[in-house]
């Protein structure tokens, strides 16, 4: 017995003989001795609940989170404030604790949330229709590629290098088991390079990738993209910042035909990266090709309004080997922070919200391009992200500045270094709402003194500096 | 979930249809910037031209909304939930205490490895757990959910066969198999083949023979499988499928059966996939969020998603410090399966529940687990229950049970879908329905380990009662349920007719 | 339509097809069988006219609430035409399987197969 199963020595005495068996044992009598482990398992012994709190909580103590540190981290997850009301509703029982709503007479909370938020996300993103969510934004980026195969399955995807790199990564990945090729068009000045993205597109290519800002923050212009794809009848895929959707143009009304994305912006705790929630939205002509689940409205039979998964056909419990995905779970809970949090800013408060960002960026990007050595690595326009070249050696001196600044406790960005070789000294800042003026200030106060110091330490010729 | 109330009884607006034009919950920070015109910052015509129409309420409108729907959710802090195949077991509490502390739930993903020690520690110490669970070495903690486990699984499986100059088009599953495993063979590239199921309901081993060649790249199993029925062949399964070349993979999903008493490295699996959200205590959050992690042999570790999770130094009493890393050197990885290192929220939580539990309570979770199910099924037998509703095979069953409602439709006329909507009306959640599919009329049970006996007997009481009411009003269980706060819905007219969104 | 009826004039496939032959043209559709198992019937999309099928295999797919059934072929042809009407109204193939639930009428490349197909009652004593 532990504190989690209630089972006591009587009771089981009880049930053993209700069961009409012996002993214990018995009841695993089918296994045979050679597959028995036969041992303890090698792991600790049991500890009380206090206990484990003090081992968590010092595991907590060693990771320099953004409650000590000024965080200017960005790439696809955002230090975004979580309002209260997102944390008091996750935690209920009543959406915290029960399994996919397969029986939706007692369902309606679960199935009506779903059905919200897919309509939050139509709104957004100006699709016709929103599945119920779907892991993270990579694999929803992957799973876009999947639902192009199966409508023409053509051999080829093009992808621009604006795309986060975790999604080319498992889009390539994934690729393999589609049987798809991978393609990868360069950027230029920051954006999708349009002549080479032309030149790449032929009419053996499934679907075409972009992002929207690209990974650099690059606002890109994507209709002339877009046309490309089209005359060649190639599907399109675009990957967006939910929260940049407050400023920029809908992918929809653009004629993309699939919107995905990151949504950990949209309430969700960083949580190291995971859980989140991906969004997945599209055209109604792709609507039975969705992966996922979806939550539509019906009546009961007394004619009450209610909700069902419905269009169920497609997913993998009943189609099996036919079906357009194996999502089993969604990511529910998180998807309840997002629709909270998107009615929580409302109407008007999403506009608001981006349009300061947009603002509080260029000043950001404006004061720090004015630091001694350092530009912008592009000049096109942002909305709550950029790139800065720092004017160093490499990757590695970046590194070396960044840690200089966590030792002062901000947290600068993120070293472009690696994802864009041909970016080596290449830094990427990103902002959410709790980064004030006076945070942006900080940064560049501390950034400048520790580019100034890794210049001088590089001067004082030392490579092993 | 309670009695139907006003709250409860209410009209299913939703949020879009309450509030007002000028209503607001969130109050923008001051501009504290120059407010320099938009269109010098972003041209017009990248710009969005048609508001989005978000919701216009106040807090107390969002609170007073989503607080009555939550009204309207049976939930498993509420009451019994026998879902077979999900392991409904209960969500400890402590777990969203620790998950919620700021150095975990405030911690970017891109944080340098030097300041996200302890995370990476907390990561090795769960890997290392559930490696001694699998009885395999390596493990990694990438894939966000079972059926991901799965693809992440078969995609290894493809990469070790490649390497090895080999193209393999075969991947076998079990009829009884979940539905996820067909569906994830396809993503991957592969052609399924079903193999059939014996009289004792395990692998047909005549069938296994005949099919096992060299195209296949992997058989895909759970042990104890969907049936709740352990397969006391699968060491000659393995030795069949790997004396072809083949990989073994196992579906973790019935792991809450055989913790700490049987090992699927110790029965010859390959790679096998966990569910954190089914036996380690992952909040099911009303459809996720879960996390799939996988464990694997030797020989496919070179496959694994990078990163890989790494730890130097503490070696041999040298006085090196410990320290944790993420290795993107990996020349043979198949690569990312996700962004960033995976749901590591889920392992938090799981973390903390193997350190609750330790090496005796993880083994105590599958006793009670395997005594529990095959207790209800005692009771249900001593009440009668199994005349009409009889276990699909005649046998002790581990930490689940089928049963066929067959005889009960031909001799009360209702039907499985018939007794599990009455359950609704007795507080119950009912079990799984019509799965597995090779059962005719089936129902899926699973108590799990943290139920008490008094629980157990009442509910099998309760299937009684169903079954007494049924013998002389059928209409009952037909028409049911009828005190939820909706009946039965129209499923037919949903998908017919998607609406799928709130017009605005 | 509640129950269960086998036409006389019409011909069978065992995996619940049937089909009408008049000369070189056949109306293909789904058995009664058939669609009591797959339940209601919520989406159909008829193949384009042109398309060519062959007899035993798949040419389109019929979708219920509860699952998706492939449609097999029972005789090899071209289509020259097919039930749009469908589209809207699904629910044909549940009430009026032989009849308004017809799916694509086809002109066939060997009339010789129709010998093949079983006689209703020969279906019948399948379906037992």
């Amino acid at each position: 017995m532990t504190r989690y199963t209630p089972v006591t020595d009587s009771d089981r005495e009880a049930m053993l003989a209700a069961i009409g068996v012996a002993s214990l044992a018995e009841l695993f009598g089918e296994i045979p001795e050679s597959v028995r482990l036969g041992r303890p398992l090698e792991l600790p012994a049991s500890l009380g609940e206090a206990e484990v709190y003090e081992h968590l909580r010092a595991l907590a103590s060693r990771n320099s989170s953004t409650e000590e540190s000024l965080c200017f981290l960005g790439a696809g997850m955002y230090d975004n404030y979580v309002p209260a009301v997102v944390d008091m509703l996750m935690g209920r029982s009543e959406f915290l604790t029960p399994y996919t709503p397969y029986q939706p007479e007692i369902s309606q909370g679960g199935l009506q949330v779903m059905f919200e938020y897919q309509t939050a996300i139509c709104e957004l993103t100006g699709m016709d229709v929103s599945n119920a969510s779907v892991y993270e934004g990579p694999s929803a980026l992957a799973a876009a590629g999947y639902l192009a195969k199966l409508t023409n399955g053509r051999p080829r995807f093009v992808v621009s290098r604006g795309v986060h790199p975790h999604a080319r990564e498992t889009l390539r990945t994934l690729s393999v088991g589609y049987g798809t090729s991978v393609e990868e068009v360069e950027l230029r000045d920051g954006a999708t390079d349009p002549r080479a993205w032309a030149a790449a597109i032929g009419d053996d290519v499934s679907a075409v990738f972009l992002a929207q800002p690209n990974f650099l923050g690059a606002v890109e212009d994507l209709a002339p993209l877009i046309a490309a794809a089209r005359e060649h009848g190639a599907l399109v895929v675009c990957s967006a910042d939910p929260i940049a959707l407050g400023i920029v143009e809908a992918p929809g009304r653009l004629g993309v035909d699939v919107c995905v994305g990151e949504g950990q912006t949209l309430g969700n705790r960083l949580d190291f990266g995971g859980p989140s929630f991906g969004f997945f939205a599209a055209r109604e002509e792709h609507l039975r090709r969705m992966p996922g689940r979806i939550a539509g409205e019906t009546r009961d039979v007394d004619g009450r309004r209610g909700f069902v998964l419905t269009l169920q056909t497609r997913e993998q419990h009943i189609r099996r080997e036919k079906a357009t995905s194996n999502i089993c779970t969604a990511q529910a809970l998180n998807a309840l922070a997002g629709v909270v949090y998107l009615s929580w800013l409302g109407r008007e408060g999403f506009v608001e919200l981006a349009e300061l960002l947009a603002r509080r960026t260029a000043y950001a990007r404006e004061r720090l391009c004015s630091l001694d050595g350092v530009s912008a690595l592009h000049e096109q326009p942002v909305v709550r992200e950029f790139a800065l070249s720092l004017g160093l050696a490499d990757v590695d001196s970046v590194r070396r500045v960044i840690a200089r600044c966590a030792g002062e406790r901000v947290e600068p960005g993120y070293a472009l270094g690696r994802d864009y070789p041909e970016h080596p000294d290449a830094l990427l800042v990103a902002l959410s709402e709790r980064r004030s003026r006076e945070d942006i200030d900080r940064l560049v106060d501390v950034l400048g003194r520790a580019l100034a110091a890794e210049r001088a330490a590089a001067a004082a010729g030392g490579a092993a500096a | 979930m309670s009695v139907q109330t006003g709250a409860t009884a209410d009209a299913a607006l939703t949020i879009f249809e309450k509030g007002q034009r000028g209503r607001r919950a969130f109050q923008a920070p001051a501009v504290d910037v120059p407010e320099r015109p938009l269109d010098e910052l972003i041209p017009r015509r990248l710009r969005r031209s048609e508001p989005a129409r978000l919701p216009e309420v106040t807090e107390p409108e969002l609170v007073r909304h989503y607080v009555r729907l939550s009204r309207r959710n049976f939930d498993l802090d509420s009451g019994f939930y026998p879902l077979g195949s999900c392991t409904m077991k209960h969500n400890p509490r402590l777990h969203e205490r620790v998950a919620a502390l700021p150095g975990h739930a405030r911690l970017h993903p891109l944080t340098d490895p030097a300041r996200a020690q302890g995370a990476l520690e907390l990561m090795w110490g769960l890997e290392r757990a559930l490696a001694e669970l699998a009885g395999l070495p390596h493990v990694s903690l990438q894939p966000s959910a079972g059926s991901h486990g799965e693809l992440t699984g078969v995609l290894l499986t493809r990469a070790y066969h490649a390497d090895r100059g080999e193209r393999r088009g075969k991947v076998l599953t079990p009829d009884t198999a979940h539905g996820t495993n067909p569906a994830t063979v396809t993503m991957a590239g592969y052609e399924v083949v079903k193999l059939g199921t014996d009289a004792r309901g395990g692998v047909d081993l005549d069938d296994l023979r005949a099919k096992a060649d060299s195209d296949v790249a992997c058989l895909m199993l759970t042990n104890p499988n969907t049936l709740g029925l352990f397969d006391a062949n699968i060491e000659e399964i393995a030795r069949i499928v790997h004396g072809v070349g083949g990989v073994l993979y196992y579906d973790g999903a019935n792991l809450n059966a055989v913790m700490g008493i049987s090992r699927p490295g110790d029965m010859g699996f390959d790679i096998v996939h966990f569910n954190l959200h089914k036996s380690f205590t992952q909040p099911h959050g009303g459809g996720g969020p879960g996390s799939g992690p996988i464990a694997v042999s030797e020989a496919i570790e070179p496959y694994l998603p990078r990163p890989v999770l790494v730890r130097r130094g503490g070696a041999q009493g040298n006085g090196s410090k410990v320290e944790f890393d993420l290795d993107y050197d990996r020349p043979r990885s198949i690569g990312r399966v996700r962004g960033f290192q995976g749901n590591y929220g889920c392992f938090v939580r799981s973390y903390a529940y193997i350190c609750s539990l330790g090496a005796a309570g993880l083994r105590d979770v599958s006793e009670t687990a395997v005594l529990n199910a095959n207790y209800l099924l005692a009771r249900l037998r001593a009440l009668g229950v199994c005349e009409l509703l009889p276990p699909a095979y005649e046998r002790l069953c581990m930490h689940e049970f089928v049963l066929s409602g067959a005889p009960m439709k031909q001799q009360l006329g209702i039907r499985t879908l018939d007794l599990a909507k009455r359950l609704l009306d007795h507080g119950y959640h009912p079990p799984t329905v019509y799965f597995p599919l090779l059962v005719e009329e089936a129902l899926l049970i699973e108590p799990t380990e943290t139920e008490t006996k008094e629980t157990l007997d009442e509910f099998a009481a309760a299937i009684a009662e169903i079954l007494r009411e049924a013998r002389e009003d059928p209409e009952l269980a037909r028409t049911a349920p009828h005190t939820t706060p909706v009946r039965r819905l129209d499923e037919a007219a949903a998908a017919k007719h998607p609406v799928l969104r709130q017009a605005l | 339509m509640p129950e269960a009826s086998y036409p006389d004039d019409l011909l069978y496939h065992p995996d619940h097809d049937w089909a009408r032959v008049e000369g070189d043209v056949a109306t293909f559709g789904i058995t009664w069988y058939a669609q009591d198992s797959l339940g209601d019937v919520v989406f159909f999309e008829p193949p384009a006219v042109g398309t060519q099928v062959t007899r035993d295999e798949p040419y389109t797919e019929v979708e219920s609430v509860k699952a998706v059934s492939d449609v097999i072929a029972p005789l090899s042809g071209e289509v020259i035409e097919a039930n749009v009407a469908l589209g809207d109204a699904p629910e044909a193939i549940n009430e009026d399987p032989y009849g308004a639930g017809w799916m694509v009428k086809v002109r066939l490349s060997d009339p010789g197969q129709a010998s093949t197909l079983l006689a209703a009652d020969a279906y019948v004593a399948l379906l037992a």
